[in-house]
């Protein structure tokens, strides 16, 4: 898992102010929740930077395709098992019906689907990682046994 | 709706977009059922002498083999339905032959003891509503039936498990290995040694009845306290039990009797490898290794295995199964000697060395018919689209009328 530490490390650490934040230890933060862009600091782009920058981006690349909660679904690991659709609460509280008790999700309120034997998710509001009362919530990753749901 | 045919789960849930007569698109379908409706990369042709022909001189130069062999044999019948089952019982009936499937080097034995009805079992909608513990027994549902943990046993709720695999239900695996399966059981994981199964079921029966148990203690008597305390319990056994206690079934009979609660469930993998068990099981009281001479015979000797070993069959009729890949390469040497026919709906390693191949529909997409779940549920497979491919059923009547 990415820390704050490593990103501020790979940094200019000159406290610039350019992009905004009051410090480069700021930027970092910004930069692992994904609020902000590695283009904003301008310094990086300058060429004796080059080797950190490059470090930079693929430090961040593994969480381009990262949803609002962080939550990347690795394709490739995903057996389409199911578990996550029906162990997830959200999807539970939406779909009594369908999802709850192991059938196939009967309505679009729910987070996960399965399309192609792989999962699929949609609705990421409704994920309680999301919004302002959000919990660390670990329902949709400790049954998936290859790891194919990662939050970053 | 659609019923898919990847495993012996046959999950009716499974939605498709079909577009230009091709599946487009599979929902709720795991990844082994999306890649099995979607068909195969190489569809079989049909030929003779790896020559390509047409469908109607492959049926009748099969059926020409068949009917000069002395002692033809059938095998496979697993990926078929069951109306082509009882048609294929049928026609070794008509040929004196044998007919095997491939459940005689898979679960046949203890699906031929929940038949006869000395094991305790239940539908897996019992087990949703009602299971509170889960033994997944040498066996990895979560890689071999993906679904299994996610639509029946561990996670959903059901009527008296209301809260799920979260309080209540526990998943106990007993592996060799630590397979996905044990990953999911965690803290119940308990691994065993190669073919350790009757050494722990011996400690068990120990500690269920009072005794100390002499291996493994503290973790054997933990064990035995979650299984009393079972409302409603289950034990899927996989193809790593059932290989390595099939000389000594009674031991885990005995284990049965002391747990009143606990129904067993064989873990299939084939579709309708049941369904055979259960056609032939009505027909002649048994569930394979069966040889049709007027009587029945049922003997070791006529499982596949021992045929082409002891080279006891001179045409053999390999039906949806693919015999050069699944068993060793010292028995499938006989292979090489006599004429194969091939009936399956895509290119195989069988179909390579083939004399005759015949293409079939893909059952449950291209056909129709009926399958028997895991649990002896009978469920209707329906068709998605229409194509020009015969269905095994259909190949089997006119190779039976032109015998």
């Amino acid at each position: 898992m990415l820390t704050v530490m490593e990103l501020y490390q790979l940094l200019p650490k000159t406290n610039c102010k350019k992009c905004g934040e009051s410090t480069c230890m700021a930027f970092a933060v910004a930069l692992l929740s994904r609020k902000r862009k590695i283009a904003e600091c301008t310094p990086i782009l300058e060429e004796n930077f080059k080797k950190q920058r490059e470090k930079l981006e693929a430090l961040l690349l593994p969480t381009a395709g990262a949803e609002e909660t962080g939550m990347i679904v690795h394709t490739e690991l995903c057996t389409g098992c199911g578990n996550c659709v029906v162990a997830c609460p959200v999807d539970v509280a939406n779909d009594p019906k369908g999802a709850a008790i192991g059938r196939a999700p009967s309505n679009d309120k729910v987070i996960f689907k399965v399309v192609e034997g792989k999962v699929v998710a949609s609705n990421i509001k409704e994920c309680r990682r999301f919004g302002k009362n959000r919990v660390l919530c670990y329902a949709c990753i400790d049954p998936c046994p290859t790891g194919a749901i990662e939050f970053v | 709706m659609v019923t898919c045919t990847g495993c012996a789960l046959l999950c009716d849930d499974i939605e498709v977009v079909v577009e230009n007569n091709r599946i487009k698109e599979t929902r709720n379908a795991c990844r082994r059922g999306a890649a099995r409706m979607k068909g195969c990369v190489n569809r079989l042709i049909p030929s003779i002498y790896q020559k390509p022909s047409d469908i109607d001189s492959s049926i009748k130069k099969a059926a020409e083999i068949l009917k000069n062999a002395k002692s033809p044999m059938l095998f496979g019948w697993s990926n078929s339905t069951c109306e082509a089952q009882v048609k294929g019982i049928g026609l070794a009936r008509k040929l004196n032959a044998i007919i095997d499937d491939t459940s005689s080097f898979c679960q046949g034995i203890l699906i031929e003891k929940v038949l006869q009805k000395k094991f305790r079992t239940c539908s897996l909608e019992d087990v949703r509503n009602r299971a509170d513990v889960l033994i997944y027994w040498g066996s990895d549902a979560q890689d071999s039936q993906p679904r299994h943990l996610s639509r029946f046993s561990y996670f959903p709720r059901g009527e008296t498990r209301q809260r799920g695999y979260e309080e209540d239900r526990v998943a106990i695996a007993i592996d060799v290995r630590e397979s996905n399966t044990a990953k999911i059981c965690k803290g119940h994981f308990y691994r065993i040694p190669l073919k350790g199964d009757r050494e722990f079921i011996l400690a068990l029966i120990d500690a269920l009845s009072g005794k100390v148990p002499s291996y493994d203690t503290k973790k054997i008597l933990e064990l035995a306290g979650i299984l009393k305390k079972a409302e409603f319990g289950a034990i899927f056994a996989g193809i790593g039990l059932t290989y390595s206690i099939k000389e000594d079934l009674v031991v885990l009979l005995t284990l049965v009797d002391l747990l009143p609660n606990f129904h067993i469930m064989p873990m299939v993998g084939h579709y309708n490898m049941r369904g055979f068990n259960e056609n032939l099981f009505r027909e002649t009281g048994f569930v394979n290794r069966v040889k049709f001479d007027g009587n029945v015979n049922h003997e070791d000797k006529y499982s596949i295995l021992e045929v082409l070993k002891e080279k006891r069959t001179d045409a053999l009729l390999v039906i949806g199964g693919d015999p050069l890949s699944s068993l060793p390469g010292t028995v499938v040497k006989h292979l090489s000697a006599i004429p194969v026919i091939c009936i399956d709906p895509c290119a195989t390693l069988t179909s390579k060395i083939a004399v005759v191949t015949i293409p079939c529909a893909v059952s449950g997409v291209e056909s129709d018919g009926t399958a028997v779940r895991m649990d002896g549920e009978t469920v209707k497979l329906s068709k998605v689209m229409e194509n020009n491919y015969l269905s095994d059923e259909k190949i089997l009547t006119r190779l039976m009328r032109a015998i």
